[in-house]
């Protein structure tokens, strides 16, 4: 065991009582529960075989700050640049794992959006009935969060409503508790054909190592829709394992999708439970990463009923010496029949010390579905470079152009266009590209 | 405007071009001839800067410059322009980002202004009206799913917005019906002026029926062996290629 899983362990008798939640006594004894197992399981080791291609080791060596004090010098010109600009948006603001209430915009009026302390401490049959529900008992860095987490968003969109604006919720990580271990946790319940929009991101203002263990919950009622977005190009100093996991009820689409342009190790656990017929279920996403930046996208789409649809998208450009990797699962079970499952991860090497490990997987256990799914990993085809560059395009330009075009159909999906346009942004910044021709 | 000199060229180990000579002035339309393996292509794609090939001897002068030490991109922006044999799919790029991109790059190369927006949609409302191409292949991705008729004849749509001094249309009647043919050699003609010039290389003659060349050369094992005016391609017609096979064994 290591040094961080020790201090954990003996922090945990310091912090409970301290915790959001802690005169609910579900809570405590779930928190408890959570910990025992955390306790016997420890952290992964190369040796899981969920963690074959990634080594947690360096973002585990350090020696974190585990109980995290907010800080109130942080002002809206600081994270301005992390939120969509010229777009009204609901804003939850998390400042060293602390809601900041002066940089955020909540509402209660026809939804809640509001924070996951609010609800440990105030809505009791809601944390009963949703707490621990979708993201699964006996997964080490669920188990610890479930243990720990102390505040997060929390979104409640009531039957029929849709939300006027999209929600953003910005985890923001500052110096001030030197290198620090953050444990937040989100729970999003849309209810019956009920629709919302939420952008989320993840952002280490400092100069010393970060590292976040982040649950999210989403819970999708028949027919609600939600889009849910993951900006993540944090900075060389912050890791993240994000664990989201998705309830999916009859008819409900969810869609999630996650822009991975840095970060040192950004480990992605993905999983939709769809779990009611005529469910839709997108993920899709872009990773362009380079020099000693990991990001690994681990997804399951678990069919439990019959005529559901999921749809998988990744495209991955690997600069530098980074590492890529993509673990696809997709498991339909017997009673699934009808089942429509697409997976695809396609992923291009722009240089000899990029690596991408991918591996789709496969359980079918229904004998009437469609599934398809394919992996690619490749580098830019010769002849069409050659085509761009004999009609006058420069080689890094035509170089940027194959790419982009190689990883746009990732970003369709979106339904708000500042984010699109934001993201082509980013896209064009990495690459060094200037991208008139596609905008 | 172009002088090719005792131009040798390889791939991998293989001798492909083995002292090419020719020169091509403004206003004239050459045709280069010869049977499969004669090094047609690769002698297209050493003028356009294909880094598969090696040139290990001789120069091209374009316009009084070393075109060999400049890049492909380079050569676009002299006013060099390759029709390919077989257009790349670009999945992703419509059509009119693509030219557009291509316009201004290639402007950029030459130091100019980037064109104005009116201007050049106007020109591509011109163009796609010469070459009888619907509008709608503006809005699709470059060559994708595009049939082999539809891209030869974007191949020529991008000439024709691009407007080089030399344009070599490498096997472009390869996979054309006739009314193709007929459209796309009247685009060329179309856009044939004192100033520019062109290099038709092919198989057949079919195609000079519509784009009449002043010189004819034919082209075996990597040398010109015989030039001469449009008859020659008619003779070839009529006699194969076995009689000049049997000439230079």
């Amino acid at each position: 065991m290591t040094d961080l899983a020790q201090d954990l362990l003996s922090s945990f008798v310091i912090a409970e009582a301290g915790l959001n939640g802690s005169k609910n006594l579900g809570v405590v004894n779930m928190r408890k529960e959570a910990l025992d197992r955390f306790e016997t399981a420890g952290f992964p080791t190369t040796r899981d075989e969920e963690w074959k291609y990634t080594n947690l080791k360096p973002v585990l060596k350090h020696d974190y700050k585990i109980m995290l004090k907010s800080e109130s010098a942080v002002s809206f010109g600081d994270i301005k640049q992390y939120l969509l600009s010229n777009l009204d948006t609901y804003k939850l603001v998390f400042i060293n794992g602390k809601y900041s209430s002066w940089l955020s915009e909540s509402t209660h009026q026809s939804y809640d959006i509001c924070t996951f302390a609010a609800a440990l401490n105030k809505y009791p049959d809601v944390i009963a009935k949703y707490l621990g529900k979708a993201a699964p008992a006996g997964e080490t860095f669920v188990d610890l969060n479930t243990a720990f987490a102390d505040d997060g968003a929390y979104i409640r969109v009531k039957a029929n409503q849709t939300v006027d604006k999209p929600i953003e919720i910005l985890y923001i990580t500052t110096d001030e508790n030197g290198t620090s271990f953050s444990q937040n946790r989100n729970l999003i319940i849309v209810e019956q054909n009920a629709e919302v929009q939420v952008l989320e991101r993840h952002q280490n203002l400092g100069t010393a190592e970060s590292f976040t263990n982040f649950v999210s919950e989403v819970f999708a009622a028949p027919d609600a829709r939600l889009n849910y977005y993951k900006v993540q190009n944090d900075s060389d100093k912050a890791s993240l394992v994000d664990n989201t996991h998705v309830n999916q009820e009859t008819g409900s689409l969810v869609h999630v999708g996650t822009y991975s342009f840095g970060g040192k190790l950004v480990r992605n656990n993905l999983n939709f439970y769809s779990g009611g017929e005529h469910a839709e279920s997108h993920m899709d996403g872009i990773t362009i990463i380079g020099d000693g930046q990991t990001v690994d996208h681990h997804t399951l789409v678990d069919h439990q009923e019959p005529h559901c649809y999921s749809r998988e998208l990744y495209k991955g450009i690997y600069l530098g010496n980074s590492h890529g990797v993509f673990n696809g699962k997709v498991l339909v079970r017997q009673k699934a029949q009808k089942t429509n499952a697409f997976q695809q991860n396609d992923n291009i090497l722009l240089s000899d010390k990029a690596k991408v490990d991918t591996k789709p997987q496969l359980e079918i256990f229904a004998d009437d579905v469609r599934c398809s799914h394919g992996c690619t990993v490749g580098q830019l085809d010769k002849n069409a470079l050659f085509y761009l560059r004999s009609r006058g395009i420069p080689k890094f330009e035509a170089q940027g152009l194959m790419t982009y075009a190689f990883a746009s159909d990732a970003l369709e999906y979106i339904k708000i266009p500042q984010l699109q346009k934001r993201l082509n942004g980013v896209i064009a910044e990495k690459l060094g590209i200037n991208l008139e021709f596609a905008l | 405007m172009i002088r090719i000199n005792d131009l040798q060229a390889r791939v991998e180990e293989k001798e492909i071009l083995s002292g090419i000579n020719l020169e091509i002035n403004p206003g004239e339309v050459h045709a280069i001839m010869g049977p499969n393996g004669s090094g047609k292509s690769t002698l297209s794609s050493v003028i356009a800067g294909r880094e598969d090939y090696e040139v290990t001897g001789g120069t091209i002068d374009f316009e009084g410059e070393d075109l060999l030490n400049l890049d492909p991109e380079e050569r676009a922006h002299k006013g060099i322009f390759l029709s390919f044999q077989y257009p790349v799919e670009i999945p992703g790029v419509t059509v009119s980002n693509f030219i557009k991109t291509a316009i201004n790059e290639s402007r950029k190369g030459r130091g100019e202004e980037p064109m104005e927006a009116r201007e050049m949609l106007a020109k591509m409302r011109e163009k796609t009206a010469l070459l009888e191409m619907d509008k709608s292949y503006l809005s699709r991705s470059l060559n994708e799913g595009f049939s082999g008729g539809e891209k030869k004849r974007n191949e020529i749509f991008q000439m024709a917005m691009l407007e080089p001094k030399l344009a070599i249309l490498d096997e472009t009647d390869s996979g054309l019906d006739i009314d193709a043919l007929r459209i796309v050699a009247n685009g060329v003609n179309k856009l044939r002026s004192e100033d520019n010039a062109v290099l038709v290389i092919t198989h057949y003659q079919r195609l000079l029926d519509y784009i009449e060349p002043d010189f004819v050369h034919v082209l075996y094992n990597g040398k010109i062996v015989k030039s001469g005016d449009k008859n020659l391609a008619l003779e070839l017609e009529a006699k194969g290629y076995d009689w000049i096979k049997e000439e230079n064994v």
